[in-house]
């Protein structure tokens, strides 16, 4: 609990950072257009239209659709950039809705009386209309403040650090302190923020001009805050950490600490972490220069990026392949194999396996109408699954999607009869399942492999050098081993790899 | 001076005002009288722009009002709202301190203003200056709509049965309060009213409308002496039949009484 509480004021300023300046961009863009709705009444329609539109895109997937979106137009797509916009786009309806919903509201007797005793239209906006829908705009900032406190847990996948760095590798590595200190922060926080709201309202309609002062100044307080924090580092000397890059699930938690404390070690140079990235996030942030280093495995590039999910790759073939296609397409070289394959495979319950004589995937042909199988949420979209599929003419009685950390107790349940699982997942044996033989090769090899942007070749050949010493350091049980401590033993993964590293020698 | 030409105003097919001319001389009180509906509030907010006509002018003190800024018309022509609407979210006093505030008087000369006002309403300054709107009766309330429309000192007032919600010892004070500001400023006004002895009381001309039409104007005299029509004597006619009524039933009661 303490090491979580440690990460607790960086992850809480990101936070902050991010809602603040995401709410107060939304309500600068919402209540003037919400004004401007009232005033134009044709807008009306196709304004709240589009906000009511982006709000039905899922949150997470709005976030995450940023990505590409300003990849494509040359912005920074990883990190603060794309969160911001997201959750300022969402904040958006709330405040649209209630201004334009607000100064609707107003009794047309009221509106005809300021009218009546001289306002300028400027003036019967801001002294009476505003004035009067100032409870319900009040109320759709409230809703935004707390929806995005929300909502900004969600950044973690696009690489930017929030209270959600605590829940998603809390709930990947099962670590349910990290979790619960993530949840409460950002239920604090919201309470915090709406309290804030709140009593600048009620100090405005009571008059209580020190009650809206004290809340003024608090929000100011924040802003300045966020504004400094975040202005900061472009201000310091410092140089900039080697940038390491995770996916969200524990090996690879496992590995960017390796690669941070290994970088550390052997060259001095600071290093960080972005965690949790998306699976084409991650590629796409060292593609775009945001991440200098991540691990990714052969075979999914090899399917994703080659668009190669067939037959015939042997690990050599496939690892250069890759990489010729790497340092061709996208400036990224390999520099290290790790030694281990992190390949998809079949698993079934062993005892299973032992009844109905399971031993390899084309056993499954005849049973297959019987059974029903768990993959994690990419596993039955992947090309991987459709050559599986294809090749065995596999039919299951069914196919359900779920979280990956939560596949094995599905299966131990006997929720589904087989799961896609990774090979190097340290609960294969620890959940006593058997890994079904891919006798017609159907899968391609998953060579775990350390990717570097161009520029960090070129601007810290030292670090290259040191990553260069890694190959073949990790084999396929080091690695199991590894896993099974943080996922069964609820180990944290900088501690694991702490002690990995240890044993490398000096 | 009011002037108002031909001044139509259609709603659809339906007709509100009817090509209405009428005059008000300076420092002149001419009494709108008629039924329900004849279209009084309606010709009321087309002298200030809150409705604009369908056809003909309006001219105030010579302008034609179409050709001048709303808000600077607004704020020559005091107006007494028939509904009041008092801003609820502004204290009496801010209500009735608007249009000097937005005329850029000093806050000195406002608040001296408003406690006068007050006063001149029969409202205590000291207890009612701070309360909120909605903690006054609605007759306190009426008063104060009254208190606004006099607040910049206009030389022209629009009033909308502003004395409606009044009982009736206070109303004749305040008719004679009002009486009394109007010799001494000059007003112009035109006041719109059902009660026909508040119409004799205040009026220098009063003019009868019914279903949107002018149907009479002129002094209260020549209306009593030479009604246009029946409309206009059973209209005038209405205090003394009243009068009678209350005459009869007293009897009536006093005969029941002793009998
Ligand atoms: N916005 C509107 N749309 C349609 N018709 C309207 C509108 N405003 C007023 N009218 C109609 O115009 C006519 C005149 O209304 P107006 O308010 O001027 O009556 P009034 O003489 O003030 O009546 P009252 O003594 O009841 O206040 C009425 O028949 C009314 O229904
Ligand atoms: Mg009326």
């Amino acid at each position: 609990m303490s090491e979580q509480l440690a990460l607790l004021p960086g992850y809480l300023t990101a936070h902050l950072q991010l809602t603040l300046l995401a709410l107060l961009c939304s309500a600068a863009l919402s209540l003037p257009l919400g004004i401007a709705v009232t005033r134009v009444r044709w807008l009306e329609q196709p304004v709240l239209g589009l906000a009511g539109v982006i709000q039905t895109v899922p949150s997470l997937a709005l976030l995450a659709v940023m990505v590409p979106l300003l990849a494509s137009m040359r912005l920074r797509s990883i990190g603060f950039l794309p969160a911001f916009i997201g959750l300022t786009l969402y904040a958006v309806l709330p405040i649209l809705r209630n201004t334009v919903t607000g100064i609707a509201g107003v009794d047309p007797a009221l509106r005809e009386a300021a009218r009546g005793v001289g306002m300028t239209s400027r003036q019967q906006l801001w002294r009476v209309e505003l004035p009067l829908a100032l409870p319900v705009i009040v109320a759709g900032l409230r809703t935004a403040t707390v929806w995005t406190v929300g909502l900004a847990t969600l950044s973690t996948p696009v690489g930017a650090t929030s209270l959600g760095n605590y829940i998603f590798s809390g709930l990947q590595t099962r670590n349910h302190a990290a979790v619960l200190v993530g949840c409460v922060a950002s239920a604090g926080l919201a309470m915090v923020l709406d309290g804030l709201v709140r009593t600048a309202e009620v100090g405005l309609l009571t008059r209580r001009r020190r009650l809206v002062g004290a809340a003024a100044t608090l929000t100011v307080g924040l802003y300045l805050y966020a504004a400094v924090t975040l202005a900061a580092p472009l201000f310091s000397n410092a140089a900039r950490p080697v940038m390491i890059g995770a996916k969200g699930f524990t090996e690879q938690y496992i590995l960017a600490s390796v690669l941070e404390q290994w970088i550390g070690r052997e060259t001095g140079r600071a290093a960080a972490q972005m965690q949790s990235l998306g699976s084409t996030v991650a590629f796409d942030a060292l593609a775009a220069g945001d991440i200098d280093i991540y691990v990714d495995y052969s075979g999914t590039l090899w399917a994703h990026l080659l668009g190669r999910a067939t037959v015939g790759g042997d690990r050599a073939t496939v690892l250069a392949e890759v990489g010729t296609f790497l340092a061709d397409q996208h400036d990224i070289q390999i520099v290290a194999t790790l030694g281990f394959e992190n390949a998809y495979a079949v698993a079934a319950r062993a005892a299973d396996a032992e009844t109905m004589g399971l031993t390899r995937i084309s056993d499954l042909i005849p049973l297959g109408p019987t059974l029903s199988m768990g993959g994690d949420f990419e596993f039955f979209s992947r090309p991987e699954w459709v050559s599986i599929r294809d090749a065995y003419g596999l039919a299951l009685s069914e196919q359900r999607t779920m979280d990956a950390a939560l596949m094995y107790e599905a299966i131990a349940e006997g929720a589904v009869d087989l799961i896609s699982a990774y090979t190097t997942d340290g609960r294969i044996s620890a959940y006593d399942l058997r890994v079904l033989e891919d006798d017609r090769g159907a899968i391609p090899p998953y060579d775990a492999v350390v990717l570097v942007s161009g520029r960090l070749m070129r601007e810290w050949p030292d670090v290259v050098a040191a990553l260069r010493r890694l190959d073949g350091a990790i084999d396929l049980e080091s690695m199991r081993a590894m896993n099974l401590r943080v996922d069964v033993e609820g180990i944290d993964p900088s501690t694991v790899a702490a002690a990995f590293i240890a044993t490398l020698g000096p | 001076m009011i002037e108002l030409q031909h001044l139509t105003k259609r709603y659809g097919d339906q007709v509100a005002v009817h090509d209405l001319s009428l005059e008000v001389a300076e420092g002149e009180l001419l009494v709108l009288l008629g039924g329900s509906g004849c279209g009084k509030t309606t010709t009321l907010k087309m002298i200030n722009r809150l409705i604009e006509p369908s056809a003909g002018t309006v001219r105030v003190d010579g302008d034609d009002v179409s050709r001048l800024a709303t808000h600077e018309l607004r704020r020559r022509v005091g107006y007494a709202f028939q509904q009041v609407g008092l801003f609820p979210h502004m204290t009496v006093g801010e209500n009735i301190g608007i249009t000097p505030v937005l005329l850029g008087w000093t806050d000195d000369a406002i608040r001296h203003r408003v406690d006068e006002l007050l006063a001149l309403v029969e409202l205590d300054p000291e207890t009612t200056r701070d309360r909120d709107p909605s903690q006054l009766s609605g007759g306190q309330q009426q008063r104060v709509g009254v208190a606004r429309a006099l607040a910049a000192r206009p030389r022209v007032m629009l009033l909308d049965e502003p004395f409606g919600a009044l009982d009736p010892l206070t109303r004749g004070r305040l008719q004679d309060s009002f009486i009394r500001i109007r010799r001494d400023l000059g007003v112009t006004a035109v006041f719109v009213t059902h009660d026909m002895v508040e119409a004799l009381r205040l009026g220098d001309r009063i003019a009868v409308l019914h279903n949107g039409r002018l149907v009479q104007v002129g002094t209260p005299g020549a209306l009593m002496r030479q009604p246009a029509d029946d409309y206009v004597r059973q209209l005038l006619d209405t205090p003394r039949r009243e009068a009678r009524l209350v005459d009869s039933l007293l009897s009536d009661m006093a005969g029941r009484d002793s009998g």
